[in-house]
Order: structure tokens, then sequence, then C-alpha cells
């Protein structure tokens, strides 16, 4: 982002160093992460120094200083969460798509990110997907989101899903047995 | 009157006779509104496709004509969130839940139009399978004192008209006219109000310490950083009727003599950002916020911020440190922040919770409020009854009510007829207290007794499926993330414990390390700064105490009892119980399922990740652990 794109969020926000956090949550929103470019920009605008920009940047979870995907998984990991399953679907993207918490597909269509707690504890498990809450998720839930994102993204219209899991599966397999993965996310895209 | 999608904005009140004469004139509109369709609009409600419902909803009372009739009204949270979308038809209060879009047709020509109750769409009582027609007949309600979630369903949250027609402001109407802030004072400590957000420090007593401070400019700060995982009655309180938080806070600024107010809110609640912000807007243009409210000296102003997403944050002297601008570590409270809080300003920093209880109190006087609970803890408390049992949501109850009332009765116990274990109460800072203990009171005093917290108030139930190894291993592995970093013993010690406590959930746990972990969890609750690290140890301490017979199972015979720990467990199929139905070889994401159609299918155990994926998709109960 130049100096030109973030006008708006540095809007009366000037020489104010108190706003340096309200203004990284507007640069992530907007943005999706913080660039580097951009913790210049807001250090010598709000006149905060460099170090103490990017201190903030990496100390805060909700900021992000690397691009994510173009669909973002939110798992809920709350207690409530937990104790209904909710680590059986990190496992579930695992297997997926091959990727961790904080990870991004190397086609770079999807983003795994945990929380704390987002506050819906009655309808755990509870996932996010593009700011879309979904209540009770089960593993086999989550790949049907995860296959419609996905095949909203890159699937011509009609195309049939069941190469796509059965692709899905084999890289898993292959995985399990102890092969390396070479690129992880592929297996939406075939 | 149609629903307001943004807020509305009033002329500016001058003076509490105009507040007054405005409550009637709206009280006396919504009188001739002569039906009104409560739907809840909260997060949860919103996850089971509340607004779709809504549209539905908005489309039929077009297609009928209905629109000069109806009133829809989309509020904050219920509190029913297990049974939602829910609804509510007046006249005759009556009760939906668990709406579809495809009900709106039904609801609208044959209720609406007809006044006829649809049976289908009440609420059945699972024990009795009774049908219950209105919320007070539904047990989960029923052993309920819901005095501030019920105002949530008689307000849109963006509405100031409906806040003030429900009877706000009044209290600050009741202050600036003629109380001093004396006064004031003196009615909260008559109530014994205790800080709702973890601490339970004497709110009344608090306030004191920050009036008596000296320094002429004055900050009140609105907690909203509800990290705890498993509560969420802030967010509800905030999302569904900010208004009642901004004028507990006018009160207390009166009170103190502060004339700014921050509320710190958590960046993931976006609802209740959205809400406050609308909120404080509304406040200023009626004249409820700002220069001169309703006409007296007073002048009070409040801005919102957002958290970054860090729990420890949730820390008074963390939570300054960010509002500020900077990272939000927390500092030696050798000096309070009620004397040097924000900007080395004296500040009265309060959760949610307590600032909403502000109103009732000045309405209806301190001792109303204390004749509630129990000798130490006074008023009412809302729970977040999680986990696994059956009627999930927010309870409001007397401090006092048993745990065994809130589980049972109004939770309704553990679904699929499973055994209720635990509960873990008060988040990662707080513990878990085991069945035997149900029948104790729950206040701050008697919690914290049995070695566990009121907290914030999460309440998650635990059942034989629970591993309570686990449990402590969950909230370490919290912590570990969540701690900043300061105190080389919370740092470090939280670090150590986890790996203690993941030596034994993976098989490789030796009886003597369970010494060296009550040695180390003394050590950090001892020497760490705020109270994340001072708390850390307690989930930890209170599994060992209660359920020690399931660390010596995992460490002496090698076995997880609840069958959750991986390392330790196994998983194969049920060739009898399998149908072949071939669910789970679909769902297992790492092929270790196989077999042909209708054939009982077999598992790999060398490519088995023991994920559990198959278990949850399995409708015969075919996958074994061992």
């Amino acid at each position: 982002m130049s100096a030109l794109t973030l006008e708006p969020i540095l809007k009366g926000r000037r020489s104010q160093p108190h706003m340096l956090i309200e203004t990284l949550l507007d640069v992530q929103e907007s943005n999706g992460y913080v660039s580097t470019e951009d913790m210049k920009i807001i250090s010598r605008e709000l006149g905060v120094p460099e170090i103490e920009v990017y201190r903030a940047a990496n100390f805060y979870k909700a900021l992000s200083l690397k691009p994510r995907g173009k669909n973002v998984i939110t798992i809920c990991a709350g207690t409530a969460c937990h104790v209904r399953g909710s680590n059986l679907l990190a496992s579930q993207v695992h297997g997926l798509l091959g990727i961790g918490t904080g990870e991004t597909t190397a086609d770079g269509l999807f983003t795994l990110e945990q929380v704390n707690c987002l506050g819906a504890c009655a309808l755990g498990p509870v996932v996010v997907l593009n700011g879309e809450y979904h209540d009770h998720v089960t593993p086999a839930k989550l790949k049907a989101l995860i296959l419609k994102a996905g095949g909203q993204e890159k699937q011509a219209p009609g195309k049939k899903r069941a190469p796509v899991k059965t692709s899905a599966r084999k890289e898993a397999a292959a995985c399990a047995n102890g092969k390396k993965r070479h690129s992880s996310g592929k297996a939406l895209k075939s | 009157m149609p629903t307001v999608k943004n807020a509305t904005a009033l002329e500016k009140l001058s003076s509490p006779e105009s507040l007054e004469a405005l409550r009637k004139d709206i009280q006396a509109r919504s009188r001739q509104t002569k039906i009104t369709v409560t739907m809840c609009g909260g997060t949860g409600c919103c996850a089971s496709r509340a607004q779709d419902v809504m549209d539905a909803l908005r489309t039929e009372i077009k297609k009928n004509r209905l629109e000069y009739d109806v009133r829809v009204r989309i509020t904050g949270c219920h509190g029913f969130c297990e049974q939602g979308p829910l609804m509510i038809i007046d006249p005759g209060n009556v009760f939906y839940c668990r709406l579809k879009p495809e009900h709106a047709a039904d609801i609208v020509s044959r209720t609406l139009a007809g006044g006829e109750v649809i049976e289908d769409l009440l609420y059945t009582d699972p024990v009795t399978g009774r049908k219950a027609r209105t919320e007070s007949a539904i047990p989960f309600y029923r052993a309920q004192d819901r005095q501030l979630l019920s105002l949530n369903k008689l307000v849109d949250p963006l509405s100031i008209e409906d806040y003030i027609g429900a009877g706000g402001y009044a209290a600050l109407a009741k202050a600036l006219s003629g109380m001093s802030p004396a006064a004031v004072l003196e009615q909260v400590k008559k109530s014994g109000l205790r800080g709702r957000g973890g601490g339970g420090y004497p709110t009344a007593k608090k306030w004191a310490e920050c009036a008596a401070a000296p320094g002429e400019e004055k900050f009140v700060i609105c907690n909203a950083d509800e990290g705890d995982p498993g509560a969420y009655m802030d967010r509800c309180l905030l999302e569904g009727n900010p208004h009642l938080v901004l004028e507990g806070m006018a009160l207390g600024a009166l009170a103190i003599g502060a004339q700014h107010g921050y509320i710190y809110v958590r960046n993931e609640y976006p609802l209740a950002v959205r809400h406050a912000r609308a909120a404080v807007e509304s406040a200023r243009a009626a004249g409820l916020l700002g220069g001169n409210i309703l006409g007296s000296e007073f002048s009070f102003d409040v801005d919102i911020a957002r958290g970054g997403g860090a729990f420890v944050c949730g820390e008074s002297t963390a939570l300054i440190a960010s509002l500020e601008g900077k990272v939000g570590e927390p500092r030696p409270k050798d000096v309070h922040t009620v004397v040097q809080g924000l900007w080395d300003k004296p500040t009265t920093l309060n959760n949610v919770e307590t600032w909403a209880n502000v109103p009732s109190i000045i309405t209806n006087g301190g001792a109303w409020f204390a004749s509630k609970g129990t000798k130490g803890s006074k008023g009412t408390k809302i729970f977040a009854l999680t986990g696994r049992v059956k009627n999930t949501g927010l309870v409001e109850v007397p401090m006092g009510t048993s745990l065994r009332t809130i589980v049972f009765d109004i939770g309704g116990g553990a679904p699929e007829g499973r055994e209720i274990k635990a509960v873990q109460t008060g988040g990662p800072s707080g513990g878990c207290l085991p069945l035997s203990m149900f029948d104790m009171p729950v206040d701050f005093d008697a919690l914290r007794e049995a070695g566990s917290m009121v907290g914030s108030g999460g309440i998650v139930v635990m059942d034989d499926k629970t591993c309570m190894v686990d449990v402590a291993k969950y909230f370490l592995t919290f912590l570990r993330d969540e701690s900043c970093g300061k105190c080389s013993t919370c740092r470090l010690g939280i670090d150590r414990m986890l790996e203690i406590v993941t030596d034994i959930t993976e098989g490789r746990g030796r009886l003597e390390q369970i010494d060296l972990l009550m040695d180390l969890a003394g050590t950090v609750a001892a020497a760490s700064l705020c109270g994340l690290g001072k708390t850390a140890p307690n989930p930890v301490i209170s599994t060992l105490k209660y359920f020690e017979d399931e660390y010596r199972a995992h460490i002496l015979e090698q076995r997880c009892p609840a069958g959750v720990c991986r390392s330790l467990i196994e998983y194969s199929i049920d060739a009898h119980a399998c149908t072949g139905c071939g669910t789970c070889a679909r769902a297992c994401p790492h092929g270790a399922i196989s077999g042909g159609k209708k054939q009982p299918h077999v598992l790999d155990a060398s490519l088995c990740q023991k994920c559990g994926i198959c278990i949850s998709s399995c409708k015969f109960g075919a996958i074994l652990v061992a």
C-alpha cells in the first residue's frame, strides 16, 4: 500500500502515537496483512519508531505480517469448542490441504488460523470461513465447506468434484506413508 | 414502524424532563404497534442462519401487506443459543425456536395474520416431551433470574429510542437531578457490587480510591477484551445492549469525576464493535454523551478502541498499555491504576458486566441489589454454560446458586445419556471441580477456596469423554502462547510444565514428575508479575487435586481413561457393528480405512493418525477406541 492508499486510514490519526493499534488493525482489515512498507509509512506519520511499530505488529495476533490466502479458515480453539472436538477440524484441514495453523497453501488459496474464542461457545465447534460463521462444524461439514470455497475459486462450473476428493485422499495417504509432500494445497487444484 | 438499519438520531435532549417526555412519547408510539416480532440477531443465532430467516420473514410480511401492523425488531443475544434462531411474537409472548427460512410463510400467514400458535415451532422439553408456549415455561429460562439479560430482548441495539422506551438513561437522569457524586458512590457501596471480570474486587472501593486520587483529569475504561475461552457474556451485553454499558460508564464517571471513557473491545467481536460505535454516536447526538449532559454541568464522552487479539490485554495494566498504542505488556502494580493508569492519570477500569449492573443499582437503590446473592457476593451473575451439556447458553442466576442447579436444572445435564464428571470455571485462570462438589454455592469466595474462581463466568461442562490431563495440557498450551514473555517464570515455567504434561499424555510420564509439576506450579504462581502468570498453574493444580487417578492411569498403565490422548489409544473397526456404508472411508483424510461395499471395513493402523474424524462420522458406533 502506498501512502496515498493509506490516506483514509491515517486521516485524523497523524502524530498520535496512541492510535498505532487502531491504525494497524485498519490496514490489516483493508489489505489482509501489514507490509513492511505500510509499517514504515505508519511509523513516519504517527511518530512512532519503526521498531515499536514492528514490535506491535508482531505482538498482536490479529495482525499478520504475511499476505493471507484468498480463503481464510478460522477455527475456534476455545475451551467449549475444544471439549467438543475442534482439534479434529485442524486435523481435517491438515489432511486436506497440508497446512498447519498460521500457514497458507502454496497456491495462495487457503490460510488456516486458530482463534482463542469467538464467543459463540454454545454452538461449538465454530468455524469462520471468510467472515461467515458456521456452527456445530464436523470434519465432514468442514470438508464440504473447503471444497465449495476451493471450487468457487478454481473449478469451472459444472465440473465434477469427485476427482478432487480422490486426489486429496491419495495425497494424504502418501503423506501418511512418510513421503514428503511437494506442494501443499495442490489437492484442490486438480 | 419499519426497522432501522442505522443508528437512530434524536434531537439533543436538554434536561432530565425532556428525556422523560421523550420516553412517554416512545412508549405511546410503541403501544400503537399491533404486533412485534422480536428476533435474536446475536452472533450465535447469526451463525445458525438467522439472517436468512429475517429476510424471508420480511418478504412474507410485505407479501401479506402487514408492514404497517408488524414491527420486526432485531435484538442482541437472548442467551439460549443452542435453540437458535429464536423469535418472540407479541402479543402473546409466543416463543419459536430452531427456525428456518421456509417457516417464514407459515409464521406470517398463521401466527401474525391468523393469531394461531404453530405447535411445531415451539420448544419441546426433552425430559417431559411437553411443548412450551412462552419463554417462562422453558426450564432453561424458568430457573434463572435475568436482571441484565432480559433487557436484551426489549432493545434493538441500534435504536437508542428502544433503550429509552425500556427505561434507559433514567438512572443517569436521576443521578443528574440532585444526586451528588458521593451519593452515587454510596449506593454502589451499599449494593456490594464486586468486579465481574474475574478478580471480584469491590467496585465501590475502586471508585472511591480513584475519586480520591489527586489530579483533575481522570478516565474510566470498560474492559470488553473478553479473552477467556468459553465466556461470552460481555459480548452478549455490549452487542445486545450497548447503551446500558454506556449509561453505567457515565454514572461511574460522575461518581469518580472522570471526563473521558474508553471501551476496549475485542477485534474478534465485530458485531460488538459496530454496535458500540453506533451507540456512542447516537448517545452523543441525543445529548446523553458529550458536553453538559442533559443540560447539567457534567460532561463525559466515550471512544471505542479495538484489541489486537492478545489474551494478556485483559489484564488492566496491559490493557492500558495497549490503549496507549503500545505492546500489551503488564507493569508492576506497586502504584495502582486508580492512581496512575491511562497516561499516568487516575483510571477506573471495570468489566462490561460490572458497568451494566450500575444503572439498575442507581434506579432501584443499592439495597435492592444487595438483597440478592450471598454474604460476600451480591446480585446476579451471568455464566456462559457450554461444553458437554444439553442446554448451552447464557445463564443469569443470583450469586450462590449451586453448580448442580446450573448444570442439571438449567443445563439439562449431559447429552446422549453420558455422565458429567466435572466443570471448569474461570477460564485459563480457574480450575476444574468434580461432580462431588456440585452442591457448593457459586460465589467469589467459595470457588476460590475450592481452588478455582468465578473468573469472567465461563462454565465448561466435561463428561467421561473428556480427559482431564488433556484439559490441563490444553490450558498450558493456551497460556504458553498467550504469555507476553516479560517474566521468566511465566515464559519458561509454563513451557516446562507443558513439557511434563505432554510427556504424560504421550506415555513417557514418570511418577516423580508429578512432584516436579507441583514445584514448578508454586514457582510460577509466586514469581510472576500479573494475573496471567499468577493463576496459570490453577488448571494443573486443580486437575491434580481432584483427578490424580487420571494422571496415574496415564503414567502407570499407559492408558487414557477417556480415550482422548492420541499416543495412548488405538482405533479399530468392530466387524459386527460395521454395515459397510463407507462413510468413514470417505471421511478419513488419511486414507486409512478401506473395504468393499456392504462389507465390514478395515482400519490400517499404520496409516491411522487417530484424528477421530471416523468416530464422528460413524452412525453405528462401529469405530472402537482401545
